[in-house]
């Protein structure tokens, strides 16, 4: 549409300017990824003969994944995890700290912005060595600070370390993009709340919330899909004890590395994606309610 | 002050304390165990030495290993950051029949090309395209598996820049181009750095690509040798590891340092939905 | 551009439909390029300089290329080969050497862990080293050197693949100051399970002693497997693959969980660390600081673990402190064959890629590397179990812990079966013993391994049960 271009990029242009990435996109992302999908319908595997000439074999490896109890556990422990951590963890933390920052000192917002932007920008390896040493049964910081060693957190309490862990983790970027949705709150608004004697809860419920919808959801659909797609967890407890931190990046690792079954592996990325899409709809049928 | 006042008070101290105590004591292990002289898996106030430090400088790969992931993702961040500036520009302001669900749909596939399961189909691509062992091809693959979301992040920054500059610039007579280099970008900058930090941080840390897709130990990246600092039997070689943990991480934070100081980091305007 | 998108994905397409004898076995003369006179040859192996394996790596870089390459300009060949070793985790190589079999990139000569020859045998990835070089490998005069025990580690459905590199026996390793504290001998060697379980029970007087360390749980994969479940189920008689079928869930496999009940619910284990991501590196640090009585270990425990000076797990006082007893059968004369003690062993093997160019001078080579002269130059100062008794006799004569193991313990050792479906049965072990760890018990445990088996290998694949 023409008219609406104010730019005056005309279709052609941009068409240019998006075609490299999407070239990029196609060769190594499409194309690998609608692979994995139709090797999601054979029995290939790492070795053995069927890595020689694996057969198709329709649907049998999501009717596999639908009966199998560690797969339901690995689904339902993603969900454990996203929800915990990102839909609430992150979102809450994030806001809570964006809205707490805006009238705080300058140097106290500096400090806290930077501690939580560190850990988001520390690499997986060495996030996963610092936690362990939080959390590490005999010489664990945790342990130390409560005065009682001994408890070997991520044994005991595998999800429920995994969902802090990774709220600690992630909450920079919705602590960033709260932020800057906040500043868009016209503080006229604010102030008349404030007249009125509304309490902080009304306030952010009433005069705040209408305003960042569109945010929240924005924010919640990318860290519920980079939440679910995560796999550092592997490096604090490697799906243990006993499967039960499990989730299906680490389900799909384990089937896919040690059983070598890429088939099966697959099939279970496909699942993943799938479950993926119903956030996705959700969301956007969130948003087209909205407006 | 009222007591309600009070009350309040101490309620945002004892939460700032909280968060500063949650978000800074998980890096105290950074600072110790790099300096002491037996590092364990906990944390213990060191027995400072930097003998570690010597052992982490000697290390055949180690050094080569930080500058192969510069190159690495400097390639893949500078693809995926120029790449999705121009896509996100174009999806913004022109529309493109069925622009929205084609985004959604890439960004799911995303999620499926970044496990485990496309290996094979990606190792084999790369193999047949005669790319293997290149760490910029490497870093295409990475950058290509990026893409999506850093296109949708930015496009909503895009999206909040308004129109009424660009109309002006073009009412002078900029040209396309000039508009997007002298109007656009400026406004966007922030939003461009930040997605700069974080595709640099997401190529970091990318262990199984480059693991698969570079076969020289000396282009390897630090991602993959810091998972080689072991011993025989796969036990952890912690008088290594702590020191590279900190080296590993010292690029990432110098990045951030630098780009937030030079060009901000926030979601200035925010991401609209 | 959508076109050229297009054309972009059906040009690889059709590429890999092209190549779709990707991995499928040629008939290609052996001979081929036997008289090339500029050869390159690469060696695949997962070590590398300043992590993993460390020493195979600088052997290979430092010794085998230069010396090498220079006898052959001596005769005139020009040889480039390379080293492409990177030391991870091994399910990670595994999954890379795998791939690298699909295509031609692969070494030439690859190392991988004896147990996966199966899996790649039966897939057509590697071949009998007489198909790939031709009958001139029978003709050599290493395979004397080396015992059919460790030989039978590089074979698979009675043809050869590969050539061993070593091998390992297993024992339980004890720390002799706890000993003396709780009243046991320096000199202690049970003859049954009964006399493992009550010097765990006096052990368990110590005050922040863990009696016994045996390896359980999935998060120690196959070590649970190897320095666990299959001791002992070898110490009932059984072995995990017998007359063609996998041991299901029987009385010996229900004999051995009962084991691992008795030391996890018994209080003579600690379970919590069996479940410890790196739970197995803790266990080495809590022996190194004397907090672990007993621990069935390879004899890489006491070569890289607890080494005074290159250990990962340093004891000053190995050589006084740590004590080693063969691991008896469940009564005397009950092991296999009627054996009183039993052990496992494992070990890499080299073999040569089919896909290989020069066959004959990758075999050469081959040869080369496994030579009573460069073995020795693999070692250097430090002691080994090698492939080679020529070269043992020499080297472990300083080391009285290997010679133990090179003259009391390979004797009576098993290897466990090289075959595709092995890594299920494994995991199905470890599994078991996972439940236990949390709380199962041992008819639980065996009842869930019967079901896992069957699903995994088939029900005419399983014994018993």
């Amino acid at each position: 549409m023409a008219s609406r271009d104010t730019a005056g990029l005309g279709v052609g242009r941009a068409v240019a300017f998006v075609s490299p990435a999407l070239l990029l996109i196609g060769v190594f992302l499409v194309f690998p990824a609608l692979w994995t999908i139709y090797i999601g319908i054979t029995d290939y595997a790492l070795t053995g003969p069927s890595s020689v000439a694996p057969s198709v074999v329709g649907l049998d490896n999501f009717v596999e994944a639908l009966d199998d109890a560690l797969f339901t556990n690995a689904l339902w422990l993603t969900v454990v995890f996203v929800l915990g951590s990102a839909v609430i963890g992150q979102n809450l933390l994030g806001f809570a700290l964006a809205w707490l920052l805006r009238g705080a000192r300058p140097a106290l917002r500096r400090v806290v912005e930077g501690l939580v932007l560190l850990s988001w920008i520390l690499p997986s390896v060495v996030v996963a060595y610092l936690w362990i040493a939080v959390l590490d049964r005999d010489g664990g910081t945790l342990g130390a600070l409560l005065g009682s060693p001994g408890t070997a957190w991520l044994v005991e309490y595998p999800m429920a370390s995994l969902v802090i862990f990774n709220t600690w983790r992630g909450t920079a970027f919705s602590m960033m993009l709260y932020g800057s949705a906040l500043a868009a709150v016209p503080p006229s608004q604010l102030e008349t709340a404030r007249t009125v004697g509304a309490s902080g809860w009304q306030t952010v419920r009433d005069v705040v919330f209408p305003h960042i919808r569109g945010h929240v959801l924005t924010n919640t659909l990318l860290i519920s899909l980079w939440t679910a797609n995560d796999f550092t967890p592997f490096l604090l407890t490697a799906g243990g004890p006993n499967h039960e931190s499990e989730t299906l990046p680490i389900f799909i690792y384990q089937q896919a590395i040690a059983s070598g079954r890429l088939g099966y592996a697959a099939a279970i990325s496909v699942l993943l994606l799938l479950v993926n899409l119903v956030v996705a709809a959700l969301y956007l049928l969130l948003l087209r309610r909205r407006s | 002050m009222t007591t309600r006042q009070m009350l309040r008070r101490t309620g945002y101290v004892a939460f700032m304390a909280v968060v500063l105590a949650f978000f800074a004591v998980p890096m105290l292990w950074l600072a110790s165990a790099p300096f002491d002289s037996d590092p364990g898996i906990g944390l213990r106030w060191p027995d400072w030495t930097l003998a570690n430090w010597e052992t982490t400088f000697n290390h055949p790969y180690a050094l080569g290993s930080l500058v192969n992931s510069i190159v690495l993702c400097v390639v893949a961040t500078a693809v995926t950051t120029v790449l999705a500036t121009l896509a996100a520009y174009a999806l913004s302001r022109v529309r493109i029949p069925g622009r929205d669900a084609l985004l959604y749909v890439l960004l799911l596939l995303s999620s499926v090309v970044t496990g485990t399961a496309a290996m094979v189909p990606i190792f084999v691509m790369m193999f047949q395209l005669g790319l293997i062992n290149s760490q910029y091809a490497t870093g295409l693959v990475i950058a290509g598996g990026m893409l999506p979301a850093a296109i949708f992040i930015l496009k909503d920054f895009v999206d909040s820049v308004p129109r009424s500059y660009e109309e002006s610039a073009r009412v002078f007579g900029a040209s396309p181009t000039q508009v997007l280099l002298h109007v656009v970008l400026p406004v966007a900058r922030p939003g461009i750095a930040t997605i700069l930090v974080w595709a640099f941080v997401q190529a970091w840390g990318n262990f199984l690509l480059p693991f698969l897709l570079l076969r020289d130990v000396s282009q390897q990246p630090a991602a993959v040798l810091l998972r080689t600092l072991k011993d025989e039997g796969g036990s952890a070689n912690l008088t290594v590891i702590p020191v590279f943990s900190l080296l590993y991480a010292v690029p990432v934070v110098a990045l951030y340092l630098f780009v937030s100081k030079r060009y901000g980091f926030r979601f200035h305007g925010g991401i609209k939905a | 551009m959508m076109r050229g998108k297009v054309a972009l994905a059906a040009a690889v397409a059709g590429a890999l439909v092209l190549s779709g004898c990707l991995g499928q076995q040629e008939e290609a003369d052996s001979g081929r390029n036997a008289d090339a006179k500029d050869v390159t040859l690469t060696i695949t192996s997962n070590s590398v300089e300043g992590g993993k394996n460390e020493l195979g790596a600088k052997w290979v870089n430092d010794w085998v290329i230069p010396e090498f390459t220079k006898r052959q300009k001596d005769k005139g060949v020009n040889v480039t080969i390379r080293h492409d070793g990177v030391g991870v985790d091994d399910a990670d190589y595994k999954a890379k050497v795998a791939l690298d079999f699909g295509t031609d990139i692969g070494g030439d000569i690859v190392e991988i862990d004896g147990i996966w020859l199966g899996e790649f045998a039966q897939g057509g990835q590697v071949r009998p080293l007489e198909d790939v070089v031709g009958e001139e490998v029978d003709g050599w005069d290493g395979w004397e050197q080396i015992p059919d025990a460790v030989e039978a580690l590089g074979e698979f459905e009675g043809r050869r693949y590969g050539v061993p590199l070593g091998t390992d026996g297993r024992v339980i390793f004890f720390n002799k100051k706890l000993f003396a504290q709780a009243g046991l001998p320096a000199d202690w060697q049970p003859t049954s399970w009964e006399e493992i379980i009550s010097a765990a029970r006096k052990l368990k007087a110590l005050p922040g002693v863990i009696p016994l360390q045996l390896n359980a749980g999935t998060a120690m994969s196959e070590a649970t497997t190897m320095q666990g479940v299959l001791p002992l189920l070898a110490g009932t008689g059984s072995e995990i693959w017998a007359d063609g079928k996998w041991q299901g869930g029987t009385e010996d496999v229900r004999a051995v969980l009962d084991v691992y009940e008795q030391v996890y619910r018994g209080g003579l284990g600690d379970p919590v660390l069996q479940q410890e991501a790196k739970g197995r590196d803790r266990s080495f640090e809590l022996f190194a600081q004397n907090k672990v009585g007993m621990l069935l270990e390879s004899d890489y425990f006491w070569r890289s673990v607890v080494d005074p000076t290159t250990g990962v797990a340093k004891m000053a006082d190995r050589d006084t402190a740590v004590g080693w007893a063969k691991i008896p059968a469940m009564t005397s004369g009950s092991g296999v064959d009627g054996q009183d003690f039993v052990s496992m062993s494992g070990g890499s093997i080299r073999v040569i890629n089919p896909k290989t160019e020069f066959p004959q001078q990758a075999w050469e080579l081959l040869e080369f590397m496994n030579s009573a002269e460069a073995t020795k130059a693999r070692l250097g100062d430090t002691a080994q179990i090698t492939q080679r008794e020529d070269v043992n006799a020499e080297v472990l004569a300083g080391d009285p812990m290997l010679s133990f193991i090179a003259e009391e313990v390979l004797p009576l050792t098993r290897f466990r079966p090289g075959l595709a479906d092995y890594p299920k049965v494994s995991t199905a072990l470890q599994q078991a013993t996972a439940d236990i760890v949390a709380g199962s018990s041992a008819a639980e445990a065996t009842a869930g391994y019967q079901e896992a088996l069957v699903k995994a290998v088939g029900e005419d694949q399983v014994s018993g049960g």
